[in-house]
């Protein structure tokens, strides 16, 4: 242990990360659009089409959407589209 | 002989007193009690002060040598002769108008009078003596007196720790290690280990991801500090970590899945050696800096770069050990084996390192083999293991030959394309074994098209077999069908199995690396091969 102070270097980014407030959850899905995202897991598919039959015995709007693969993260162009045609989104990530 | 000078604390540079020397100084010399060449000239510094104008005597470590009669200035603080660029002692510089007309170093009877224009100097002394190394220049002082005096080069944050706190410690306390103690980035360790590459430290390398923060070769060279690596380590690291922005290698999923896997590092050329990396005995092990440290400062960049920690975006369910390091040489022993990186595209000659994704290793012991047929059967046999043994086509392998396995080919004149290729054909595995639910295991493939499925009989397989060697495994979904010759279905992309040599003489042994999966897509995640810029 040393008695005198020693000047360190920061191996981090040092960027703080911009922080957005999540928009509050609808108090219904009536007029809602759900935005079912495959990202591409083994058995993504299987829980989205479960949850979709569900919303849809509830009358509720889905639109499905999905990554090419689950090795990498989606694209602007993707949450672009999902941000414009839908409301809320549920996502399918593990297997 | 003197004390040791005291040599300049690891602290941030202060503003420093000027260290111009006054306008009618006309010398500067620079000595040291511990050079018998300092002391020869002393009579001849003073012989200087009285005829040939004002002179200031710098000493390094104790001025009592000098005795009376000279202006003498303390530099056991090595700001004057850092600052003058003084390499030897003694070294006498005139001055006009306190800039530098000229300068002798060591004692030359010609040169000095030359300088001083005093003819009668050092009447008494030898023509020559060689003079001796300056302490600014003792290892590890230059950069200290960098750090102090010089021009900020450091863009990174500075932290100052408190008087009693331990660095080690402090370093943990921010998040920045691995869980294994990191070595301090000091601006002297951080200065030294940019003085390993030829790039400006404040080029950019890349985005690293998760937060994809970009990268300077400053900030790979800080975690290079923390990871413990040499100077001369980093073009390696700066070189793994450029092959692992490429986008083939996905480093986003492999840094964030909850596989089990972790970039594991080959390096191969002349670097290897002149570096000391182990290619030898327990290469996969512990015990070499090189091949530790390397790795493990790849591991930090993206820990501390990247955002990449396990428990929040890393969510790795098991995780590995190579989440630490995992780093080796290839064995190039023989001239005759075709090096990782050169079947991969690098150029025969230049270092490269080659990244692929992997889990820990499972080793493979096969005492009995004598033939490559065999050995490549029982290599298979292990192989199939990688995922699973019922996923095909779904991640790659590096597979670890050590020298007595390698041997066996060796001796059967087999080079790596024809291991590779023996190997992919004695992988191919009926369909109906590896499908969903075949053997009352649910996990598998999906089940093959019975539709437009024509029968072949053995001979076809054998052709089907010759067509892996001459151009890598094909999907087989149009033979079989009659139960006898069912469809054959390769365990690896055509490029997904890899080999490399490494480990000690003695032992019957290889090693599979599974590797990430990357979704099943061997076009969207795979080895990514680089040269390395040294």
């Amino acid at each position: 242990m040393t008695h005198v102070p020693v000047m360190l270097h920061d191996p981090t980014h040092e960027a703080a990360p911009a922080t957005r407030a999540r928009l509050a959850a609808p108090a219904t899905l009536d007029d809602k659009t759900v935005a079912l995202f495959d990202i591409g897991k083994s058995r993504a598919g299987e829980f989205l089409d479960y949850l979709e039959r569900a919303l849809h015995d509830q009358d509720v709007r889905t639109r499905r959407f999905a990554k090419p693969t689950n090795a990498k993260p989606a694209t602007p162009a993707i949450l672009g589209d999902i941000a414009e045609h839908a409301d809320v989104v549920v996502e399918g990530l593990a297997d | 002989m003197g004390a040791r000078p005291r040599l300049p604390a690891a602290r941030a540079p202060t503003e420093t007193e000027d260290a111009t020397p006054a306008p009618h100084i006309r010398f500067l010399a620079f000595v040291k009690d511990d050079c018998e060449t300092c002391h020869l000239v002393a009579p001849a510094l003073r012989f200087i002060a009285a005829e040939g104008g004002s002179l200031a005597v710098h000493w390094q470590d104790d001025g009592a040598f000098l005795g009376a009669g000279l202006a003498t200035v303390d530099d056991t603080e090595l700001e004057h002769s850092f600052r003058y660029g003084v390499e030897t002692v003694p070294t006498l510089l005139r001055l006009e108008d306190g800039a530098e007309t000229g300068r002798a170093e060591g004692w030359s009877k010609e040169d000095w009078r030359a300088l001083t224009g005093l003819g009668a100097l050092g009447a008494a002394l030898p023509a020559h003596r060689p003079g001796c190394g300056s302490r600014s220049l003792e290892p590890g002082v230059p950069e200290a007196l960098q750090a102090r005096f010089g021009e900020r080069r450091i863009r990174a944050r500075r932290i100052e720790t408190a008087p009693y706190a331990d660095p080690v410690e402090v370093c943990y306390d921010r998040g920045w290690t691995d869980g294994l103690p990191v070595v301090p980035p000091t601006p002297e360790r951080v200065l030294r280990m940019l003085a390993g590459t030829r790039r400006d430290a404040g080029d950019v390398i890349g985005r690293i991801p998760p937060a994809l923060a970009p990268c300077t070769v400053e900030k790979a060279a800080i975690n290079a500090v923390l990871a413990g690596c040499r100077p001369e380590y980093l073009p390696v690291v700066i070189g793994a970590l450029e092959a692992a922005l490429d986008p083939g290698f996905t480093l986003h999923g492999v840094t964030c899945s909850t596989c089990f896997s972790s970039p594991v590092v080959v390096v191969n050329g002349p670097v290897a050696k002149r570096i000391g990396m182990n290619a030898g005995i327990n290469a996969l092990g512990q015990g070499n800096r090189a091949n530790g440290t390397i790795g493990r400062a790849l591991n930090l960049i993206v820990r501390n770069v990247g955002g990449g920690r396990p428990g929040e975006i890393d969510r790795a369910a098991l995780g590995g050990p190579g989440k630490y390091t995992f780093c080796f040489a290839e064995d190039e022993t023989d001239p005759e084996w075709e090096p990782l990186s050169v079947s991969r595209g690098a150029t025969p000659g230049r270092s490269a390192v080659t990244l692929f994704a992997g889990d820990g290793l499972q080793g493979v012991t096969d005492r009995k083999a004598r033939t490559a047929e065999e050995l490549t059967r029982s290599l298979a046999m292990a192989l199939q293991a990688v995922g699973h043994p019922k996923l095909c086509e779904w991640a790659p392998a590096l597979l670890v030959v050590a020298p007595e396995h390698y041997g066996i080919y060796r001796k059967a004149g087999w080079g790596r394309g024809r291991i590779v290729a023996a190997l992919h054909e004695a992988l191919l595995r009926p369909a109906e074994k590896v499908a969903q639910g075949a053997g009352g295991v649910a996990e598998g493939m999906p089940r093959p098209q019975r539709t437009g499925e024509k029968a072949r009989d053995h001979a076809s397989q054998r052709r089907a077999g010759a067509e892996v060697r001459r151009n890598g495994p094909q999907r087989r979904t149009d033979v079989g069908g009659d139960g006898r010759n069912p469809p054959l279905v390769p365990k690896f992309h055509p490029e997904g199995l890899s080999l490399v040599r490494a480990g000690g003489d003695a032992g019957m042994y290889s090693a599979v690396l599974a590797g990430w999966p990357g979704g099943g897509a061997y076009k969207e995640s795979h080895p990514v091969t680089r040269e390395i810029e040294e």
